[in-house]
């Protein structure tokens, strides 16, 4: 096995040990890089090549020297004997939509291409200061709107490695097909409605959208500030634990990052799930979306690649001792992605307006005479079409005259999706889940092209994951096996506020009880 | 609920957003927002009591896991020429724009 496919708590080991350095892992992931992952993303980049088709293309900017310069300050650390941090030598991508002190911070936008952060996010910031080595920045969708980072202003878009003409799933599908494909151990990604766990599952590796407040959003460039989540992506539990130890807890840069202890997830990880109530509710194996030709609401079962899994881990979370409670009413997860088109699309809306073409980043190169007409044309130019849309629906289901039909009522159906999981998650009550076992996706990784356009239907594909961020609750994503064109399905486990603990112990322990299966031993079709 | 946008809303938001659009965007646009309108229309028939009230985020903010507050105090930014040049136009410390347009309030 390559250094490079080592995950990150085994390179943590042999490096404690002196039988690797940082700087060799670094330099393993920048060859594997070099192998997979193609050009990188960048404005204007014309038409795809047949070999741009087989790649990766996780990157917008890969940080070599950066990189090998923070692996060599672990190495030097390791040799003088202090402690080089948690995450020392362990190489992370982060996704471009961190700002991270002196690289291009973009977005995957026009309007922020030439932007240089003059500051680092605290996530980022904290696994710096843990000895992690950062490769490089990642792309996503454009501002992460998006579920496939087809809307990428920089191109080529990523591509799923288990099947480079699929996609990765979105927004943080740098960070998951650069950890699917080994260019790195870990990634930092964000979750606004699904967009860590539905590219986690996309591309079979482990995403964890934490409970809002558990990790700082400073130095995040804002969606939908009351949804948006930081969480890492990882190849597996164990790693995902060590993460989220260290970008875990309070910061006293964003009022909204919890007060709240953060447990020793490594520690209690490999409890077990003896006498934990595991929840399946047959709401989470639907999906309700609108007919685009009439509107009108169809319901229909999941395919059953995707059912299969979800049942399956419920047996083996059986035989280990865990309680599985069927059943469990959870009515309103299906108003979980109308009421997300009017809430996320406000905040979008206005955390948008900040891009005026006068601050910081792109300005329109046309003369203009008139600060208004600069404004319009920096925006027109400098935004998307994805943008354009979040921007023209948050202003107008929040106008005046529609805001109680659409705004304030979306606000109270998050209200009543919130309580679906508090009646589940409630000591006293009939249910008293630990977790609620679901599907992670509606489907498995669709092909490039075949969603895109059609803004309906690609928000859907966040059905099963946007309601944990409506009711700020974590979720874990983790793979469960391949579909029949042998692209990854994934799990979902939801929990209680702040109980990440207890969903990172039952995913280690379904991973442990399925980690000889032959699924588990089929590579991504990049590393083949 | 309205049932649609219609055009000359649409071009009023597109006012109001500070965009500005060509014809072919313009079509894709009022499209998509008219096929989540529809999307979005399932909420009106969500029975909602007056014992639902909004929730602006999903995790209660109660005090004891709400972190203080920052003190009100003022501190100098060590380097403002780095935060200054991100500006497209700067002269003297400023930042340049063109003209600002008088609009009289109504």
């Amino acid at each position: 096995m390559e250094l490079c496919d080592i995950p990150a708590y085994e390179l943590s080991l042999l490096l404690r040990q002196r039988q690797i350095s940082a700087e060799e892992v670094t330099r393993a992931c920048l060859e594997r890089i070099d192998a997979v992952d193609g050009r990188s993303g960048a404005l204007d980049a014309g038409s795809l090549t047949p070999e741009d088709e087989q790649k990766v293309h996780a990157f917008i900017t890969i940080t070599r020297e950066r990189a090998l310069n923070q692996a060599r300050a672990v190495d030097q650390k390791l040799a003088a004997g202090d402690d080089p941090g948690l995450l020392a030598g362990i190489p992370f991508t982060a996704k471009d939509i961190f700002c991270v002190r002196g690289t291009p911070s973009t977005a995957a936008s026009r309007i922020l291409a030439n932007y240089t952060a003059p500051y680092t996010a605290t996530p980022v910031a904290r696994m710096e200061a843990a000895g992690a080595v950062m490769l490089g920045k990642v792309n996503l969708d454009e501002f992460t709107y998006g579920s496939s980072n087809e809307s990428s202003a920089f191109q080529p878009a990523p591509r799923n490695p288990w099947n480079p003409a699929h996609v990765p799933g979105g927004s943080s599908g740098g960070s998951t097909s650069s950890v699917a494909a080994g260019e790195a151990a870990l990634s930092l990604g964000t979750d606004t409605a699904g967009s860590i766990r539905q590219p986690a599952a996309f591309c079979g590796v482990v995403g964890v959208k934490p409970t809002y407040g558990r990790v700082s959003r400073y130095g995040l460039i804002a969606f939908g500030s009351s949804l948006d989540c930081p969480g890492p992506v990882a190849r597996n539990v164990v790693d995902a634990a060590l993460m989220l130890q260290v970008i875990a807890g309070a910061d006293p840069r964003d009022s909204t990052a919890a007060n709240v202890p953060v447990p020793d997830y490594l520690a209690q990880l490999e409890g077990g799930v003896k006498g934990l109530r595991i929840g399946l509710s047959p709401d989470y194996f639907r999906i309700a979306f609108p007919d685009p030709q009439t509107g009108e609401y169809r319901e229909q079962p999941l395919p059953v690649d995707i059912e299969t899994p979800v049942l399956r881990a419920a047996e083996v979370l059986a035989s280990l001792g865990a309680e599985i409670v069927e059943d469990v009413p959870m009515p309103n997860t299906r108003y979980g992605i109308p009421a997300y088109f009017v809430i996320s699309r406000v905040e979008a809306a206005s955390n948008l307006h900040r891009y005026d073409g006068v601050k910081y980043g792109y300005r329109t190169q046309q003369p203009i005479d008139d600060l208004t007409k600069l404004y319009r044309q920096t925006r027109n130019e400098g935004f998307g079409l994805q943008p354009k849309l979040r921007i023209l629906m948050g202003m107008y289901v929040s106008a005046a005259q529609y805001s109680a039909q659409y705004y304030q009522r979306a606000l109270r159906v998050r209200t009543l999706i919130r309580r679906d999981f508090e009646q589940a998650f409630d000591r006293s009550r009939k249910h008293r889940l630990d977790a609620l076992l679901t599907p992670t996706t509606p489907t498995t990784a669709f092909k490039m092209g075949a969603v895109y356009g059609d803004s309906v239907l690609m928000q859907y594909a966040d059905q099963l994951t946007v309601p944990a961020n409506h009711a700020g609750i974590p979720g874990l994503s983790l793979p469960g096996g391949l579909d029949a064109d042998r692209l990854p399905v994934g799990i979902q486990l939801l929990g209680p506020d702040f109980s990440e603990d207890v969903l990172l112990r039952i995913g280690r322990a379904y991973e442990l009880a399925t980690q000889t299966e032959d699924w588990r031993k089929v590579k991504p079709m990049v590393l083949r | 609920m309205s049932d649609s946008i219609d055009r000359d809303t649409f071009d009023h938001l597109v006012g109001l957003a500070a965009l500005e659009l060509d014809q072919q965007q313009a079509d894709y646009l009022l499209r998509e927002l008219n096929n989540q309108l529809k999307a979005i229309r399932e909420l009106a028939a969500i029975p909602l009591d007056e014992n639902v009230p909004a929730s602006l985020h999903g995790v209660p903010y109660a005090s004891a896991v709400s972190p203080e507050l920052r003190a009100d105090v003022w501190r100098p930014h060590p380097n403002p020429e780095e935060i200054i040049a991100q500006a497209p136009a700067t002269r003297d410390g400023y930042i340049v724009v063109p003209d600002i347009p008088h609009t009289t309030l109504e």
